[in-house]
């Protein structure tokens, strides 16, 4: 089952890259290769360069869709592009450099299966690159396309490649990443290794970019681990239906298999399923669900339906450590109550400790007793009530949540979770 | 695959039919919206549907009924009428309203033009950006705190920018450098009163997954979306159809051409596009190869200025 899915589903790209390091141009290139590009956005794109005063075309402005974004020449905001080859159908988000916007290039770099990283050949490994790197680890993104860039300007150097793939395995290596990494030397504005092969690179032995976005295969390890189903919605209908809503994760389900209703921990049996609602007699991760149960247990929203033989089960626990990217202008301190929202559940929450800050220059732990808009780094949480989650090692679909804040209900942190007790 | 319009009525959101075996891209993004629906619906104290009689708000209705089936849309559906609708699409909405019994609220533009909220264009004007207000007041007078619109981020290059769940001010307003992180998909639905919240499970659709869907799903359509015969006029490189609020001018020419139509909305700025693809396989066929997007093709007030759609989505707009 796993096989023939991983190879159709729609792969989910996150680019970043810094203002100048040829992002646009790279992205343009496989737009316009995939023909993708239609005739009306092209024509406008063109308008728009010559009023925004571009020399050239400025292919930036295909995602740049924001007024502001347009006419300060920046990526404040992540843009979505669909495309496809005869191969497979891809999501691109393309999401900010900026420090600033760090919070938008977390909401699109999170889904995604592949981080595309660039960097400028010329000029190395930057600070963006080193909180990108730093960002794709924290999010759990397991394949990381490096292009190294703008090769054409470095003759071609195989040295100068050598280099700034090394760097990069170093830092992936400090920051324990589980991660893999698919470095391509390329030329963006001229083409070589984005979609056709270069003769310039007689020394790389590996795939163009588009090979690799055609050819990784998307990870979905966390689909052994038990079906889990966070209860969105109970469905009523007539006197005697009721099923219990959500999104099927961790494993498949079926009509009478035997489930376990945390954190209460009652038992029952599927009686009956549907799939997107229609009646089935099996379920697979990922489909939009609702399971029947053959008593009548006490299960609501926030609940979790996990089947008795998963092979482990979700940890019941209010002690959590989480990494967090920090999203909002108001601090992360010692004592902050907050809102939890995992799945379908809200939980308050208190902040007990700052473990470390990430400086973003070296992605080395330092000491801090807060963390402020856009910081990457470690806090525990105390829960007012227990919670079941996975850590996201094993589970990345229920090992992750969200921070708000109570009084103006900002998302406040995007965390993963390291441990729960 | 069948031709699927009003005459053909679909099963739509029943159990107990066998499911079909799509696409994997298909089932993934139906799963996707369906998990956005339900989320919202239990989220917010009062949301409702937008439906307009198109056809991305006959899949994304498609998708409610389906998140709820066997059990009962928990919400009402509403239409905002320009007054200048296309009468096969009114009539289409009113069938598939009644067919499953769903509660219908239609906020009229012009009754906003009668209370004197909003000027008149008059009759060549378009009344798509008067929309907003209307859409501001309906929401107000029936509480509402949540609104699911259709709007895929493939249409235009604002809405690519555009969160599953927009956060709208007291004023209605979006702001796109204030909008909400939502990794992970996870939807932060807190709001404080009056505010409220726009979601958009179809966010991830492009044109071709919808028409794909439709024909899998057997979604009947208003008529329009498929070729016929009108006579048209050409205004800004439009075909518009002549009749209702579009009266031919002394210098313009009328023609009777085969046309189809690519998005269905106000008639005074909906353009038909020539073409004979006359059953939903055809329309796949010709959207697969389409070389201009379909706001290009067939939306002239888009066309107006560079950021005009999210010009509209600041004021409160869909």
């Amino acid at each position: 089952m796993s096989a023939t899915r991983s190879t159709t589903r729609q792969l989910r790209i996150a680019t970043a890259g810094s203002v100048d390091d040829g992002k646009s141009t790279l992205i343009g290139r496989l737009l316009h290769d995939t023909k993708t590009i239609f005739e009306d956005q092209l024509d406008a794109v063109i308008k728009a360069s010559r009023r925004y005063g571009d020399q050239e075309v400025n292919l930036a402005l295909l995602t740049d869709g924001l007024r502001a974004e347009r006419e300060q020449g920046i990526t404040i905001d992540v843009a979505y592009r669909y495309f496809a080859t005869p191969k497979r159908s891809f999501v691109l988000a393309d999401t900010p450099g900026h420090a600033q916007y760090t919070r938008n290039m977390v909401t699109g770099a999170s889904v995604s299966d592949v981080s595309l990283v660039l960097v400028d050949a010329r000029h190395g490994v930057v600070e963006q690159t080193r909180r990108h790197l730093g960002i794709a680890a924290l999010l759990g993104v397991r394949h990381i396309v490096l292009a190294v860039n703008k090769m054409d300007l470095t003759e071609w150097r195989v040295d100068v490649y050598a280099a700034v793939v090394n760097e990069v395995e170093a830092l992936l290596r400090e920051l324990r990443a589980d991660v893999a990494l698919h470095p391509v030397p390329v030329s963006a504005l001229q083409g070589d290794n984005v979609v056709d092969r270069s003769t310039n690179t007689p020394w790389f032995g590996g795939a163009t970019i588009l090979d690799l976005l055609e050819s990784i295969e998307i990870d979905e390890s966390d689909v052994h681990v038990g079906a889990r189903l966070a209860v969105q919605w109970t469905i009523r209908a007539g006197s005697d239906y009721r099923a219990y809503a959500g999104r099927l994760t961790g494993g498949p389900i079926k009509a009478g298999d035997e489930v376990v209703v945390l954190p209460a921990g009652l038992r029952s049996t599927v009686r009956s399923l549907t799939v997107a609602g229609t009646a089935a007699d099996h379920a697979s991760p990922g489909d939009a669900i609702a399971i029947e149960l053959d008593d009548h247990v006490d299960v609501g929203r926030g609940d979790m339906l996990v089947v008795g033989s998963a092979t482990v089960s979700p940890i019941v626990g209010r002690d959590l450590e989480v990494d967090v990217c920090w999203m909002t202008d108001e601090a992360a301190v010692v004592g902050r109550h907050m809102v939890v929202k995992h799945l379908a559940r809200h939980v308050g929450a208190t902040i007990t400790s700052i473990q470390f800050r990430l400086d973003p220059s070296t992605l080395q732990p330092t000491s801090t007793p807060s963390l402020a808009l856009n910081d990457l780094g470690r806090l525990t949480l105390r829960l007012d009530e227990a919670l079941v989650a996975d850590t996201a090692s094993r589970s990345r679909s229920t090992g992750h949540l969200i921070l708000i804040d109570e009084t103006t209900n900002a998302t406040a942190a995007a965390a993963t979770i390291i441990a729960i007790e | 695959m069948r031709v699927a319009r009003m005459s053909t009525v679909a099963v739509v959101g029943s159990v107990g039919s066998v499911r079909s075996e799509g696409s994997r891209v298909l089932a993934e993004l139906e799963s996707e919206a369906i998990t956005i629906i339900r989320e919202v619906a239990a989220e917010t104290r009062a949301p409702v549907l937008l439906f307009s009689g198109g056809k991305d708000s006959a899949v994304l209705l498609h998708l409610a009924l389906k998140a709820f089936s066997p059990g009962r849309l928990p919400f009402p559906v509403m239409h905002v009428d320009t007054g200048h609708n296309f009468e096969e699409v009114l009539s289409y909405r009113d069938e598939f309203v009644a067919q499953y019994r769903l509660e219908l609220l239609v906020a009229s533009v012009e009754e906003s033009i009668r209370r004197g909220r909003v000027s008149d264009p008059g009759p060549t004007g378009s009344r798509n950006r008067l929309q907003s207000v209307t859409l501001l007041d309906a929401i107000a007078t029936h509480g509402f705190d949540a609104a699911f619109g259709g709007g895929r981020r493939d249409e235009d290059k604002a809405r690519a920018k555009e969160r599953m769940l927009s956060f709208r001010d007291t004023l209605g307003r979006w702001e796109p450098r204030q909008q909400r992180p939502e990794p992970w998909n996870m939807l932060n639905a807190r709001i404080r009163p009056g505010e409220h919240l726009r979601a958009f499970p179809l966010s991830n659709w492009t044109e071709l997954d919808i028409w794909s869907y439709i024909g899998q799903e057997g979604i009947p359509l208003p008529s329009i979306y498929f070729s016929h015969r009108r006579v048209v006029v050409e205004r800004s490189r439009m075909l518009l159809a002549v009749g209702g609020p579009v009266v031919l001018e002394a210098h313009e020419t009328a023609w009777e051409e085969t046309v189809r139509y690519r998005t269905v909305g106000d008639q005074s700025c909906t353009g038909a596009v020539r073409s004979h693809a006359a059953t939903v396989d055809d329309v796949i066929t010709e959207t697969a190869s389409a070389r201009i997007t379909e706001r290009g093709a067939t939306r002239a007030d888009d066309g107006i200025s560079d950021a005009a759609m999210e010009d509209r989505k600041r004021e409160g707009y869909f």
